[in-house]
């Protein structure tokens, strides 16, 4: 753990400053902003999940009670407005790029996923505007939807412009190495994993209220984005072709992201389109079921793994044949989480010398699927860690004994991996030692032992995981297919009183940025958090930023803010030297105080504040006046952060049911800012991993009904599903960002699915059951030891 | 269209609402107090809780006109003008809150369970809260929140 310095500095648990007002009830979401004139906006959607549309009639909507316009796809062409962008592509193995078909903000002639928008109804009410979306007729021509993503080359195709609905077949990796060690290997271990289909369910449904103003042309958009600098980029410049100064997109309070309010849904172009049209404000929030239809849903992979060990148990190779889900439309990021964000991290913490990975994502008629926490490097971890526990049985070793003896060792970083990512630090063996010893792993054949005599099957199950964040740099981003680039940005403004305005381009939407860049500031200023303000979510007021996804915004954002700081401390230098004459050289800044060194002589950081703003004596012909420092930061590598997670259950055999007992996870995230924040990170990916493991399932019927579309029916984890968690660090700090930080958002869901599943695996297997899928339900769970108990009857 | 008054936070509100107005909508709606969150359509996440007469409920259940002539107080009422409620400060100090939207659901849920059981246990809290989701924490700093206000409270 780093060395605390200050109370309220870099390493200490500040309690959140932006607490008071959610705990107050005054908290502001986009839902609770309304506007003089403001009419409500519903989107008649599609309840077929694959069909034709021959016509659409809207005459009696247009004229029923408080309707102020009713608009289909052609209004939406005539006025030539574009639909959502992927933003990052990637080629495939017959040289060929992405396939990208269109996706229009309302149906054009064809609906390709229930919930599809294909009409939407402007009303002086919601209730008004939703009886009047019943009064449409769509007369549709119904097509054989294709559901099953796996065989869905077989299917009907569902855009034109993607033959045998595959976007994309990828490939990274040596497979011709691959495949030759895969031959000599004295031990293959096969395995074949899906990654359960999710839904990220923020508890704020997405809404958006968009406004424009008719004097000078431009609009304002409030909405619920993770990143509203990219969402007013991806407006302007591909769907309203207007200059990004011409609209303002604030994402004021966001009440919860985790992926699914990183891209532009077509919900915020046609308010924004629909604001002008109409000349009022227009506002739409999603009720629930709506978001379970509409919002981008997580994961969905089926994996068919092998991997090669040789006499010693070392592997050799491994092998990863993966087909995806991806939904109707390709959105923004759904390419790269299946490719780049998952085939590079298949090499984990281990030193395999020779990987091969294959990727086809396929085109379904069930809503988009893209980011959801972890994004592409969860799938990764649970097929590979999945296998490694497969592995070290089958070869009748302790797990963490197999894990260890295939450890890239410490002194190996920086380590180049077989799929393109080279880490720049690390160190396995001590999280795995302090994870067991948090769990008191050599006592836990007592702890089964005991528990079979209550009729108990206990288990207990580990993930070591690696996880690669703050995508960087933006060169490289590029050459993999990216469209944007990965830097980030702050705008440092000391303020003539020497307070503090922080304004980033990062999002927090529950992460307590106000909170940790405050201390980042404070502690590099020396002074007190109250002086300092982070402003965050609104174009007009924050330089171009990137916004908050992929575990980042430290990493990326944080460094920013400190690469300005050190921008304002260099000038503050300058000031103090001509105020104390002194030499430059000669001052040193140390506790909020300008020193010239070996003497008495000082400047509080308030008084070179001052003498910037009121620069009576200041060295004008040398020096501009004024205290504000840019930054723009990109990383020059990912930031890869690792732990190991280990999970203990214990399973009635009366009802299948899958109590978690236990849990350690300690985790590398090199230095920590505030321990508190990054703990209740922790906590929530874990709970969101239990989520994937035990309880959590989106499940589309034959039809591409989705079954599970309301909290009845989707079952997400609440306090009585979840034990408390024991949380642990290690630390390398990072060697590229000056803060020596990682990221810790995603890592809870990364390592926890498969710590679980392991752990399930383990408590039935004295019953001979080596395989569980996602999520083992407690039915699932009761239908197995029933079959294993059936088969020893046998 | 009818006329409804209740007391709110202490204020007496009469408004002239549809008959089928809901009370979550009466409060965000027509007073306008937007602190009381609707997070799910089918009565489960808890966002929306507040206290009746006493009693939590949730307000996305029952219509405004249920509620006539009660008292209610919101997430709003709740602390004693810049004091936080105990349960409001137990939270903070515990960082029993992430993106916030859940929370003054929490808060009042957990309110009233430690009103009625001051020496509640932690199996107790985490079935307590079954009718409250929250997506960020994991619940884990709730626990500890709740916890804590109960001790504060006078557990």
């Amino acid at each position: 753990m780093n060395e605390v310095t200050k109370i309220d500095g870099i390493g200490s648990s500040v309690r959140r400053t932006e607490d008071k007002k959610f705990l107050t009830g005054k908290g502001r979401y986009t839902d609770d902003i309304n506007r003089p004139g403001q009419v409500q906006a519903y989107f008649l959607r599609s309840d077929v999940a694959h069909a034709e549309i021959k016509s659409i009639d809207t005459k009696a909507a247009q004229s029923a009670p408080g309707v102020v316009g009713v608009f289909t796809g052609s209004d939406i062409a005539a006025d030539k407005v574009g639909g959502p962008i992927c933003g990052w592509v990637v080629p495939c193995r017959d040289g060929s790029s992405t396939k990208e078909p269109p996706h229009p903000l309302l149906a054009q002639g064809k609906v390709r996923f229930v919930g599809d928008a294909v009409a939407v109804v402007v009303a002086e009410t919601m209730e008004q505007a939703k009886s009047a979306a019943e009064l449409i007729d769509v007369d549709y021509n119904e097509l054989t939807p294709v559901v099953d993503f796996v065989n869905a080359d077989k299917g009907a195709q569902i855009h034109e412009e993607v033959p045998n609905n595959c976007y994309f077949d990828w490939e990274l990796g040596d497979e011709s190495a691959t495949n030759k060690a895969i031959k000599s290997a004295a031990k293959v271990v096969k395995l074949s994993v899906r990654n359960n289909r999710l839904v990220p369910n923020a508890m704020e449904p997405r809404s958006a209220l968009a406004e424009y103003d008719s004097l000078d042309e431009s609009y304002t958009l409030h909405t619920t984005s993770q990143n509203p600098h990219l969402t007013r980029l991806v407006l302007a410049a591909f769907m309203f072709a207007i200059p990004e100064s011409k609209l303002r997109v604030i994402a004021p309070d966001v009440g919860g992201g985790f992926g699914s309010k990183i891209y532009v849904y077509i919900e915020e172009a046609v308010c924004v389109w629909a604001s002008k049209k109409i000349g009022r404000p227009v506002k739409w929030t999603a009720d629930r079921t709506q978001a379970f239809l509409t919002d981008c849903h997580g994961r969905d992979h089926a994996n068919d793994v092998q991997l090669a060990l040789d006499d010693n148990n070392k592997i050799i190779g491994l092998r990863v044949d993966t087909v995806c889900n991806l939904g109707a439309y390709l959105s923004a990021f759904s390419v790269v989480v299946p490719t780049i964000l998952h085939g590079t991290l298949l090499s984990g913490q281990y030193d395999i010398p020779a990987i091969y990975t294959n990727v086809k994502g396929m085109a379904t008629n069930t809503v988009n699927v893209d980011a959801y926490r972890g994004a592409g490097r969860p799938e990764a971890t649970y097929l590979l860690e999945r296998t490694m526990e497969t592995a070290a049985r089958e070869v009748g070793m302790d797990p963490a004994e197999f894990r260890r003896i295939n450890f890239i060792p410490k002194d190996a970083f920086p380590y180049q991996t077989q799929v393109a990512l080279q880490y720049d630090i690390g160190d396995y063996e001590p999280h795995l030692d302090k994870a067991m010893e948090m769990i008191d792993y050599s006592n836990f054949e007592k702890r089964r032992a005991e528990a079979a005599k209550r009729g108990m099957y206990r288990g207990i199950g580990m993930s070591s995981y690696i996880e690669a964040c703050g995508l960087a740099p933006s060169a490289v981003v590029g050459a993999l297919g990216g469209r944007v680039g990965q830097w980030e940005s702050a705008s440092v403004r000391v303020n003539p009183t020497g307070t503090i305005s922080v304004f980033t381009g990062s999002h927090s939407h529950g992460q307590g940025h106000a909170t940790t860049f405050a201390q980042i500031v404070a502690d590099k200023l020396g002074i007190p958090i109250e002086n300092v303000e982070v402003i965050h979510g609104d174009t007009d007021k924050t330089p171009f930023g990137m916004g908050s996804y992929g575990s980042r915004s430290l990493a990326s954002g944080g460094s920013a803010i400190s690469k300005a700081v050190d921008k304002i401390i260099n000038k503050s230098k300058k000031i103090a030297a001509h105020l104390l004459e002194a030499s430059e050289d000669d001052i040193d800044f140390k506790d909020g105080k300008f020193v010239v060194g070996g003497t008495d002589k000082e400047k509080a950081f308030g008084e070179i504040a001052l003498a910037a703003y009121v620069p009576h004596n200041y060295p004008l012909e040398t020096l501009e006046p004024g205290l504000e420092e840019n930054a723009f930061y990109d990383p020059t590598n990912f930031v890869f952060p690792s732990g190991t997670h280990i999970a203990e259950v214990e399973i009635d055999p009366a009802t299948g049911v899958v109590e978690v007992v236990d849990w350690a996870a300690c985790d590398d995230f090199g230095n920590l800012v505030n321990p508190m924040i990054v703990e209740g990170q922790v906590h929530g990916g874990i709970a969101q991993g239990i989520g994937q493991a035990l309880l959590e399932d989106a499940h589309y019927d034959e039809n591409g009904q989705l079954l599970t579309a309301s909290y009845m029916d989707y079952c997400m984890p609440r306090a009585d599903d979840l034990p408390s968690f024991k949380v642990g660090y290690t630390n390398t700090p990072c060697t590229h960002n000056d803060l020596g930080v990682k990221g810790c958002g995603e890592a809870g869901a990364i390592a926890s699915p498969p710590a679980l599943i392991n752990a399930v695996i383990d408590a039935l297997s004295p019953l001979g059951v080596t395989d569980m899928s996602m999520p083992a339900t407690p039915q699932k769970v009761w239908k197995a030891i029933q079959e294993s108990q059936s088969v020893a009857a046998e | 269209m009818g006329e409804i008054s209740l007391k709110l936070n202490g204020k007496l509100e009469t408004k002239d609402v549809a008959d089928n107005t809901l009370l979550i909508d009466f409060i965000r709606e027509h007073v306008g107090l937007t602190g009381t969150h609707v997070g799910c359509d089918t009565s489960q996440c808890g966002a929306c809780v507040i206290h009746l007469d006493g009693v939590s409920v949730k307000a996305c259940t029952m219509l405004a006109k249920q509620a006539e002539g009660s008292e209610i107080v919101t997430i709003e009422g709740l602390a004693d003008g810049d004091e936080l409620h105990p349960m409001q400060q137990a939270f903070h100090e515990n960082h029993g809150l992430q993106c916030g939207f859940c929370t003054p659901g929490m808060v009042m849920s957990a309110v009233e369970m430690v009103t009625k059981n001051k020496n509640i246990s932690e199996d107790e809290i985490r079935k307590g809260l079954e009718g409250n989701i929250c997506r960020c924490t994991g619940y884990h700093n709730i626990v500890q929140s709740v916890k804590a206000g109960a001790a504060k409270m006078g557990g």
